[in-house]
Parts: C-alpha cells; sequence; structure tokens
C-alpha cells in the first residue's frame, strides 16, 4: 500500500515537472501571475531589508508613535483586509457562476482600494505638512522619512495599480469577454497588495 | 483538515477575515501595552508571519494547489528572508560597532 502511494508520488512528481504540458496543472496565466509575484516579493525584501539594515546600523530611530496617528493607519489596514475578503468571495462566486455577486463584491473591493488610497494621500500630506522631506524630517535622522516615502509610496503604486486593474476586470466581466480564471487572477495580485502591506504595517508602522 | 480541494462557498473566507482582524488587533494591543523591544519585536514578527502564511494559503488559494507549486512559490520565499538576512544582518550591526 506504502509503495503504490510513493510510486504514484513520484509520477505526479514527474508529471509536474516534465514539460509538453501545463506546468503543475495550472493554467498560464495563472503561474505567470505567481511568478511575478514572487519576483515582486524580492522588490519589497529588498526595500524591507534595506530600512532593516539602515535601522540598525543606525542604532536611533524615531519613535513611531510619536509621529504616525496609529488609528488611522489601523483603519487603513482595517480596510485592505476588508478589501481582500470581498475580493475573495468575488473570485468564488466567480467560479461558482454567480455573476452579480462578481461585479458587485469587486467593486466594493475597488472602493476599499480607492479609501486607503484617500487615507494614504491624507498621511502623506499630513507628514509633508508637518515638515518632512525626503531626505529630511524634525524627528531624527533622515533615513527615516526616506524610508516612509519610498516604503509606503512602492506600496501605495501597487494599490494604485491594483485599482485600475481591478477597475478593468469589472469592465471586462460586464461585458462577459473574460473567463472566471482571469478574476481569480486579479485576485492574487491584490491579496498580494495586501500580503505586503501586512510586513510593512508591522515593520515599520509598529516595530 | 477533512476540507474538500475546491471549497464551494465563502464560509472559510470570512472565517479568515475575522481572524486576519484579530491578529491585527492584537498586534496594536501588543504595542499599546507596552512591552519590551525583544519580546514586542518577536510577537510582532510571529503575528505578521501568521497574517502572511492565512492569506497566502486561504484567500490566494495555494493550500489548493498541487505540492509541487506550493514549494515553488514559497521556498525562494523562505530563502530570501533567511539568506538576505543571514548577510545583510551581521553586517548592519557590524557598523553599529564601529560607528560607536
Amino acid at each position: 500500500m506504502a509503495h503504490s502511494v510513493s510510486a504514484e508520488h513520484n509520477q505526479g512528481m514527474a508529471a509536474d515537472w516534465t514539460g509538453g504540458q501545463s506546468p503543475f496543472g495550472l493554467n498560464w496565466p495563472k503561474v505567470m501571475m505567481w511568478l511575478f509575484l514572487i519576483s515582486d516579493t524580492l522588490t519589497f525584501a529588498g526595500l524591507l531589508m534595506g530600512y532593516g539594515a539602515m535601522r540598525l546600523s543606525l542604532g536611533t530611530w524615531p519613535k513611531q508613535s510619536d509621529v504616525f496617528h496609529l488609528w488611522l493607519v489601523g483603519l487603513m489596514t482595517f480596510i485592505l483586509i476588508c478589501s481582500s475578503a470581498t475580493m475573495a468571495i468575488a473570485v468564488a462566486a466567480a467560479r461558482l457562476g454567480d455573476k452579480r455577486t462578481v461585479m458587485r463584491f469587486v467593486l466594493l473591493t475597488v472602493l476599499g482600494g480607492a479609501m486607503f488610497l484617500g487615507m494614504q494621500v491624507y498621511e502623506w500630506s499630513n507628514f509633508i505638512h508637518e515638515g518632512a522631506r525626503l531626505f529630511e524630517n524634525p524627528w531624527g535622522v533622515p533615513q527615516f522619512s526616506a524610508t516612509f516615502f519610498i516604503t509606503t509610496g512602492f506600496h501605495g503604486g501597487h494599490v494604485t495599480v491594483g485599482v485600475i486593474y481591478l477597475l478593468i476586470t469589472a469592465l471586462r466581466w460586464a461585458r462577459g469577454s473574460i473567463q472566471p480564471e482571469s478574476v481569480e487572477i486579479a485576485g492574487l495580485y491584490w491579496h498580494f497588495v495586501d500580503l505586503v502591506w501586512v510586513f510593512i504595517f508591522t515593520l515599520l508602522y509598529l516595530l | 483538515m477533512a476540507e474538500p480541494r475546491h471549497e464551494g462557498g465563502y464560509k472559510g473566507y470570512v472565517i479568515t477575515w475575522v481572524w486576519l482582524l484579530v491578529i491585527t488587533m492584537l498586534e496594536i494591543a501588543v504595542v499599546l501595552v507596552g512591552l519590551p523591544k525583544a519580546l514586542l519585536a518577536s510577537l510582532l514578527l510571529l503575528m505578521s508571519l501568521m497574517k502572511a502564511a492565512l492569506i497566502i494559503a486561504y484567500f490566494m488559494h495555494l493550500r489548493y494547489e498541487r505540492v509541487a507549486f506550493i514549494y515553488t512559490v514559497v521556498a525562494p520565499m523562505i530563502v530570501l528572508a533567511v539568506v538576505l538576512f543571514a548577510f545583510v544582518a551581521p553586517d548592519a550591526l557590524h557598523v553599529f560597532s564601529s560607528r560607536r
């Protein structure tokens, strides 16, 4: 019994890794999105690791709770998590063939993303009004504001692209020109944006 | 776990969503309580890894893909975290100690 299970497992491994068929039993658009997300992980890992190295080597860093409004950032996190959940429901609805629900929840996700961006604009403009610039700020080491602007800017750029991507997906879904899998792939991107924010929120704002 | 390969309803997503919110509130609570720095850092890191795992496994459906694909996605991320940290952190600490 155990032998046949492992033989089956090996055959499964071989089937997954040989050419001439769809790798991993997935269609290529989904695999390509995953590969893009892995490479995008590199981007953000680089940014966050650079922040970590800088902070460790400086040995001094402004106290974040004196600078940031924790409740505003908490609310932004809450909204982004909710938008990720609504996107997950849209993807499930697409698979179940519930067209109305897909539309409704993709648009809810867009709304969440737009609210997040609006709050980030508010946060940035507050920060700049209080005297923060890319290479100087009133709270301490100049690297503090540089890290803030570059990391949250990169993330905000991803959210902006995600909102546009989801709007296009909603439009194409309404016209019936895409398959449920396209909604799922858009969902993968959106969840990744949420995933990155988990680390930015923890490392930049809380730690 | 006795879940089917492709779960049908929305229930799993709602549960994941609630857990993500609970962990986020715990993160904020831990900061507000004011723990020692090392304990705070390890707690926060642990909780953010838990959130990341929830998002990847359930929202992004990775748990329901083939094992080979799970390795393909997760292995580079783990290698990245370990290798980058292993090389960068000692260097940063060295700079810090030679600055004083």
